[in-house]
């Protein structure tokens, strides 16, 4: 079908591991939170369902982690096998970061270890409690530490490059980047929402399925909660990252918002066709928001993509990919916003089928506005691998046999996803929520009586 | 001492780390399999479960850690093995995969798979001979360059018997070293069966491991003239190495002392692990790579060794406390909490 180009090959094996490795990894970063959430609310209240609920999402989130572990390793290692090129270059300039991300996954590891078996050990759950501050702060710091690393690529600084040879290297200059404040507070903000929705989505199917146990309910409640207010950050921050793309690379905003004459006054476009002559079909356009969204006036000037080298564009597909994103995000925001309406004025709609529904599909869409909105971020800024420096063909290995391996890493993670979602449905339709508090309550009978 | 000196030391550290925590890890997951189709699991499963269930996440960072800071402190390495390496690295990245997810899904999940356990078992044997593969190639005639290419020769390395020694001392070591180790730990936890059967185990490899080393010393000899004069010439190490070893094999012989026998087994690896090494120096990959061509700019060389001691301040009191909770807490490891 395709003929061999290492390139090519790199390129997509990259992209699939990368897809696999952040369904798991945006779990990591934000479960984490949430489970020191529930378990502190469980603390202050006395209350075992939130106890119970720190649990349960506990062992789920122990699969999770083991998937995102070794896809992480994978990609960790891929990075010099695919792109030896680029981490030549780059790896003098960049492997601070990276080295610190490892520490903060050991971190991480080593306390989410000893949280895991010390379950029962410590008679005052407070202590307990506190096993997970360095697990959540541990895996935000490698969120934050790898971001920073793709920051760079997007936005490459403290270095000089003449002839080849690299020189006048700043290493805490380039983990600062332009790109380093948005990219960081909206990966961790984005997580931080997905996890909540996840979580949500999980209570929101079994009240959807008719169980209406005050455990799912509490669930479903504090989930929510979360879910809004980090949509709501998520809002801010993505509005930030249009300005940060405005001023830094306005080739990704341009080529997303299909806006090719600089102008001033220009409008946002939403969805729509490209005809052969480039001209916009279809589109519902929204007059001055994208000299908004990049500039806060709505009659900034915005560069168009005629301005841009045609050999340095990204590719025009991008447009749907920000679109998708950013209507998700919105519409996550709304129903979040609704329950929380509706959760405070008494309307009786949350517990409704439709509304439910909703609920339920929020969890996979929230997962979904991540993956692309990665695509919409990485294919933004080809042709280049770091901007402005190196381009992605240059970088990549030149070995044989990328091909093959693409198929046996297709069909690993094609086995690991199946058998990550059937022990996870397993793990806890064998034990049901009634039955575990059932014999929770004996347990502790028991040790008291 | 220079800081490329520091650096590679640092990681041939690290590297060493995961060698011990990895075998332990490795040869568990074989002997568990084993033990289920030799009918003794019910002897030795509980106490391998025990010791490897709050520790398997950290094995693997020992792995990271160790590339990461290669590819940090050496970016050249990144090129030359990053290309070599492409196919044997994916085949240890697909079995770690599989071993890791799976570790996990059983031990939370499903539990008492059979087929599972078999792949366990059957990775943990892999798995190191598809890394010590690394080891084989750093001695170099295994790599052709294509002008500025490297590539490597597949054909070569797969029917050279200094590969297939290198593979087997990997095998036996990580047999060897878990066992050592884990009769140790039954020894703690007061399990009398377990620890005579692994035990057992520990004693049946403890003679091909020395016979592999000592064969692959012999054949370097051929392979590396350079680096089998360069061994010569720290030979003490090894002699020490093999003191180490007699002392420990006698303590378990003597059924004494398990935890002072495994003390004695690290230090045996250590001194012949740092022989051979400082024996490599300078190179990193026989002739084309040394140490100094390959290594990264001051600047950056200083922030990493900076970065890698604020987070020794981390690491080091948190895995004293992994190892207090899991490790020396009497009744954890008796299986009382």
């Amino acid at each position: 079908m395709f003929t061999y180009d290492p390139v090519l090959f790199s390129r997509i094996l990259t992209e699939l591991t990368l897809t696999f490795h952040i369904i798991y990894a945006t779990i990591g970063v934000g479960v984490p939170l949430m489970i020191a959430i529930a378990q502190w609310v469980g603390i202050r209240k006395k209350d075992e369902h939130y106890i119970l609920l720190a649990r349960r999402w506990t062992r789920g989130f122990v699969i999770t982690v083991a998937v995102g572990v070794v896809t992480g390793t994978a990609i960790g290692l891929q990075l010099s096998l695919l792109w030896p090129n680029f981490m030549n270059l780059a790896g003098q300039v960049i492997s601070l970061p990276l080295f610190m991300e490892t520490f903060a996954f050991f971190f991480e590891a080593i306390f989410l270890g000893i949280y895991l078996y010390t379950w029962d050990r410590f008679n005052d759950q407070k202590k307990h409690f506190l096993l997970l501050i360095p697990v959540a702060i541990g895996s935000s710091a490698s969120a934050l530490f790898i971001t920073i690393v793709n920051a760079f690529m997007n936005t490459p600084q403290g270095f000089e490059l003449k002839n080849g040879v690299i020189t006048n290297i700043q290493p805490l200059v380039a983990m600062f980047t332009p790109a380093m404040p948005t990219k960081v507070a909206h990966v961790l903000t984005t997580a931080y929402m997905t996890s909540a929705f996840v979580l949500a989505s999980i209570a929101a199917y079994h009240l959807f399925k008719g169980n209406r146990h005050p455990y799912h309910k509490k669930a479903l409640h504090l989930t929510m909660k979360a879910a809004l207010i980090f949509s709501l950050a998520t809002i801010v921050v993505g509005d930030l990252s249009g300005k940060f793309l405005a001023k830094y690379q306005p080739e990704k905003l341009a080529a997303a918002e299909w806006h090719f004459e600089t102008s001033t006054h220009a409008p946002l476009v939403l969805f729509g066709t490209l005809d052969d002559n480039k001209d916009v079909k279809n589109a519902i356009k929204i007059p001055y928001a994208l000299s908004i969204l990049a500039h806060n006036q709505p009659s900034a000037e915005v560069t168009g993509l005629n301005d841009i080298p045609k050999e340095e564009q990204p590719p025009l597909y991008i447009h749907y990919l920000f679109d998708l994103m950013v209507l998700i995000g919105i519409w996550l925001t709304v129903i979040a916003a609704l329950y929380w309406a509706g959760m405070k004025k008494g309307l009786a709609f949350t517990m409704k089928k439709s509304f439910l529904l909703q609920l339920v599909w929020s969890g996979p869409l929230a997962m979904l506005a991540i993956e692309i909105g990665w695509y919409f971020t990485e294919v933004g800024r080809q042709p280049w691998i770091l901007r402005g420096y190196m381009k992605t063909a240059e970088a990549a290995t030149k070995s044989a046999h990328v091909d093959t391996l693409l198929v046996v890493f297709s069909l690993l993670y094609i086995v690991l996803g199946i058998a990550s979602v059937v022990v996870l449905t397993k793990m806890f339709r064998n034990n049901p929520v009634e039955r575990e508090l059932e014999e929770r309550a004996f347990n502790q009978g028991g040790v008291s009586s | 001492m220079t800081l490329e000196i520091v650096g590679i030391s640092v990681l041939w550290l690290f590297l060493f780390g995961y060698i011990i925590v990895a075998s332990i890890d490795f040869g568990a997951g074989f002997f568990s399999a084993y033990s289920e189709i030799a009918n003794k699991k019910h002897v030795i499963h509980q106490v391998i479960q025990r010791y490897l269930s709050p520790v398997w996440e950290v094995t693997n960072v020992f792995l990271v850690f160790f590339f990461v800071g290669m590819v940090g402190f050496f970016p050249k390495t990144a090129y030359y093995y990053g290309t070599i390496l492409l196919v044997p690295a994916s085949i240890s990245i697909i079995l770690l995969a599989i071993r890791g997810s799976y570790y996990a899904f059983s031990t939370y999940g499903i539990k008492d798979n059979k087929a599972y356990m078999f792949l366990y078992g059957m990775t943990g044997v892999f798995i190191p001979a598809s890394l010590s593969i690394v080891l084989t190639i750093s001695e170099g005639g295994f790599v052709r360059m294509d002008g500025r290419e490297p590539a490597l020769l597949y054909k070569q390395l797969f029917v050279s018997p200094f590969t297939w020694s290198v593979v087997l001392l990997s095998l036996t070591s990580v047999l060897y070293i878990s066992a050592n180790f884990l009769t140790y730990y039954a020894n703690a936890a007061g399990d009398d069966r377990a620890r005579d059967l692994l035990r057992q185990y520990a004693l049946v490899w403890s003679g091909p491991t020395i016979l592999s080393a000592l064969v692959i010393i012999y054949q370097l000899k051929h392979h590396n003239a350079e680096h089998y004069t360069k061994m010569m010439d720290v030979s003490w190490m090894f002699v020490v190495s093999f003191l180490f070893f007699v002392l420990s094999l006698y303590l378990l012989i003597k059924k004494r002392y398990f935890g002072w026998s495994f003390i004695s087994l690290v230090l045996q690896y250590a001194f012949a692990f740092y022989a051979y090494g400082i024996s490599h120096y300078p190179y990193l990959l026989y002739p084309y790579l040394t140490i100094y061509d390959s290594f990264t700019n001051r600047t950056m060389a200083v922030a990493l060794v900076i970065a890698f001691i604020a987070g020794l301040f981390l690491l080091v009191p948190s895995l004293f406390l992994l190892l207090k909770l899991f490790l020396f807490d009497k009744k954890y490891v008796k299986g009382q909490v």
